[in-house]
């Protein structure tokens, strides 16, 4: 290992807290950043743009939103569909009907949108817990889609019922829409991502993320504490659907450019949410960026492997895919059900160590 | 009578029987809920995997054929024989038992005391395997599963009720599918054989043990782990009569293991522990749906079913969060 702490020398809380507190990691993450930042944008393909990078990071989004709501305040979702299209259906109504607005708005706007309807499903979370919760948000997924497709004033009523994202610039470069070139896309992405992984790092570790953690972990006690569940519950809705909704909208502008809504935004995609976040580790902020690149590459994998290494037929490779992503989920559970991240966390503590491990 | 109350009748007759449908689903989940405490997200699955394993069986299709004409480059499809109804059921009877020993040894052994969600996400895992080998092992194309069952409406029925309706008005009789009431006797037999079961034999007694207390069913002596194979097996079985049922109304597709989704709204109307609960619930949902279709439908645009069961959850839940059976939920800190 190129660096490593050697010792416990901490002396004030501030020390405590720090998200790197080794220097080699804090330049290798640095480090790593500008890779991403000045580097991938000179090198970036279509295939790799469309197919993987772009993808990552806006599933890594949803899974830091999904992880606020599950990870850190212990509310088990099935709804995040719904909110994604939530999220996607706001950003196409505000950016139809109010061209001039810039993108970047545009996106936060659909998510501040979705944190409003996301704090009213949240709503029967402050009578009910677990598996009844997780059952009363597939109310939010059915009933959400089946809104975004019964009524066509969400579509702006175009014939076919899908929605197609326009052309929109930022400083000149188009960023959503055909001719956006894939380093722009890519940037702007990852931009999000980057600021908002950098909020929700900081948010759960403040008084606001404290008070979800301890809601998870026991909501009496919390309230003895005086914690208020409403307040706690209500926030951790609100912020997740938050990122979601702007999750929804990415995954709906930049990535996709048109979208309908029951393909789009399926029950299935909720699972997917909810896998990242599982594989890549609950509470977790890492673990949402591990656990949506698993999730995002490990099937372009299969797929490359099954179909172009073996020549077999989509369909099938389709049903192999299927399973072995269930089997691999199984698997993880059993031999690490905290995640990927805790796997990271496992190795640099033996790292620490070695190789003197005694 | 008039027509109107006639229609009125007729809906509420198709949705007993569509709720008839929805509780031999949630049957299963309720059974492993109570015996394991794990919320089993893959019975939907299941009942999709047993009708196609029945179909397989029963048609003399060759297991994994896709698979192996991709690997080997050979074309064969079928054994061609067609077994009788009776032996295909017992054959996917041992599929499933078997299936429930090797996911017991494979993966339940490996996550007892986890938390509940953990096991919950296995269960998904499960799922998607299950949807993606059942795909492998006999096709992904839609199957018509025949075993004998009636069905189609009654003409004696239709004619009785077209008598009923007053004098003139245009009343054409009550459509109701035989399959359906076949159905229900089918619920009503499995209810009863499952109470008598776990009542008055030595493993129900260890079954009801299990649900009670994991602990003290283990210290007198009984074995979690069989105990956990015979659920899922009793699970299975349970999973293969919805499949044959549903599988005989809609044909064995895909769609097919979507019918767990409807039964989530009817577990928790129902509640999580309560095989009383399952049947009344299923019944309410079946019927609410359809009179919903019915008389709210048309001013919202119709295509209401598909979230209105959820609704109905929800609004109960912030009254009775344990449901109309559940046990009362006491929490200690």
């Amino acid at each position: 290992m190129l660096y490593r702490e050697a010792g416990d020398f901490k002396t004030t809380y501030v020390a405590d807290m720090q998200t790197f507190p080794i220097r080699g990691e804090r330049i290798l993450f640095w480090l790593f950043v500008a890779f991403c930042f000045a580097v991938v944008p000179f090198f970036i393909t279509g295939y790799w743009e469309k197919s993987i990078l772009v993808p990552f990071l806006v599933w890594s989004m949803i899974a830091l939103g999904l992880n606020i709501l599950t990870g850190y305040c212990g509310q088990v979702s099935l709804g995040t569909g719904g909110f994604m299209a939530v999220g996607a259906f706001a950003c196409y109504k505000l950016t139809t009907a109010f061209p001039e607005l810039n993108i970047v708005l545009v996106i936060i706007l659909s998510g501040a949108v979705t944190a409003g309807v996301g704090m009213l499903f949240g709503l029967p979370s402050l009578r009910i817990k677990g598996f009844y919760l997780a059952v009363a948000t597939l109310a939010a997924q059915f009933f959400l889609v089946w809104c975004f497709n019964k009524f066509g004033w969400f579509y702006n009523y175009s014939a076919s019922g899908q929605i197609s994202m326009p052309t929109r610039t930022l400083f000149g470069v188009a960023v959503t829409g055909p001719d956006a070139p894939p380093w722009a896309t890519y940037l702007v992405s990852l931009t999000f991502v980057f600021v908002f992984a950098w909020v929700a790092r900081n948010l759960t570790r403040g008084r606001l993320g404290r008070s979800w953690m301890a809601m998870r972990d026991m909501d009496i006690a919390a309230q003895i504490m005086g914690i208020s569940p409403f307040n706690a519950k209500l926030s951790a809705f609100a912020i997740s659907s938050f990122y979601v909704g702007m999750g929804g909208a990415m995954f709906f502008a930049i990535y996709l450019g048109a979208a309908e809504v029951t393909e789009a935004f399926g029950i299935d995609k909720s699972f997917d949410a909810l896998f990242m976040i599982i594989i890549g580790g609950l509470g977790s902020i890492l673990g949402s960026f591990l656990g949506a690149a698993f999730i995002v590459v490990f099937p372009v994998f299969l797929k490359n492997v099954m179909v172009g290494g073996l020549g077999w037929s989509t369909d099938l490779a389709a049903h192999v895919e299927i399973m072995t992503v269930g089997a691999l989920i199984i698997f993880f559970l059993i031999v690490e059900p905290h995640g990927l991240a805790q796997i990271w966390r496992l190795t640099k503590e033996k790292l620490r160590l070695w190789p003197f491990p005694y | 009578m008039s027509p109107g109350f006639l229609y009125f009748l007729e809906t509420v007759l198709n949705g007993l029987m569509t709720g008839v449908m929805y509780s031999l689903v949630a049957l299963g989940f309720v059974l492993i809920f109570k015996a394991s405490g794990i919320f089993n997200f893959a019975q939907g699955v299941m009942a999709l995997f047993a009708a196609l394993t029945l179909v397989g069986l029963q048609t003399g299709q060759v297991p994994f054929s896709h698979l192996i004409n991709a690997i080997f480059g050979t074309e064969f499809h079928h054994f061609g024989w067609t077994l009788p109804a009776f032996v295909a059921v017992v054959g996917t009877l041992v599929v499933m038992v078997a299936f429930a020993y090797l996911f017991e040894k494979l993966v339940l052994k490996h996550l007892v005391n986890q938390e509940p969600i953990i096991l919950f996400m296995a269960t998904i895992g499960l799922a998607y395997f299950l949807e993606g080998f059942g795909d492998l092992m006999w096709g992904a194309d839609i199957k018509a599963l025949d075993i004998g069952i009636p069905s189609g409406g009654s003409f004696w029925l239709e004619d009785v009720t077209r008598e009923w309706a007053t004098e003139g008005s245009d009343y054409f009789g009550m459509y109701i599918d035989k399959l359906d009431v076949v159905a229900a006797l089918v619920a009503v037999a499995l209810v009863l054989v499952l109470t008598l079961f776990s009542q008055y034999t030595a493993t129900g007694r260890a079954l009801r043990a299990v649900a009670d207390d994991h602990q003290a069913a283990m210290s007198v002596g009984i074995s979690l782990r069989n105990i956990w194979v015979i659920v899922w097996s009793i699970a299975g079985f349970v999973a293969l009569v919805a499949g044959i049922m549903w599988g005989a109304k809609s044909g064995v597709q895909f769609s097919l293991s979507l019918i767990a989704l409807k039964a989530l709204p009817v577990l928790i109307l129902g509640g999580f522990t309560s095989i009383p609960g399952a049947i009344v619930g299923g019944l309410i949902i079946g019927v609410g749906e359809k009179l919903a279709e019915l008389y709210v439908g048309p001013f919202v645009g119709g295509a209401i079913e598909n979230w209105f069961a959820y609704v109905v959850a929800l609004v109960f839940l912030l009254f009775r969060p344990q449901g109309l059976f559940g046990e009362k939920i006491i929490e200690r800190v």
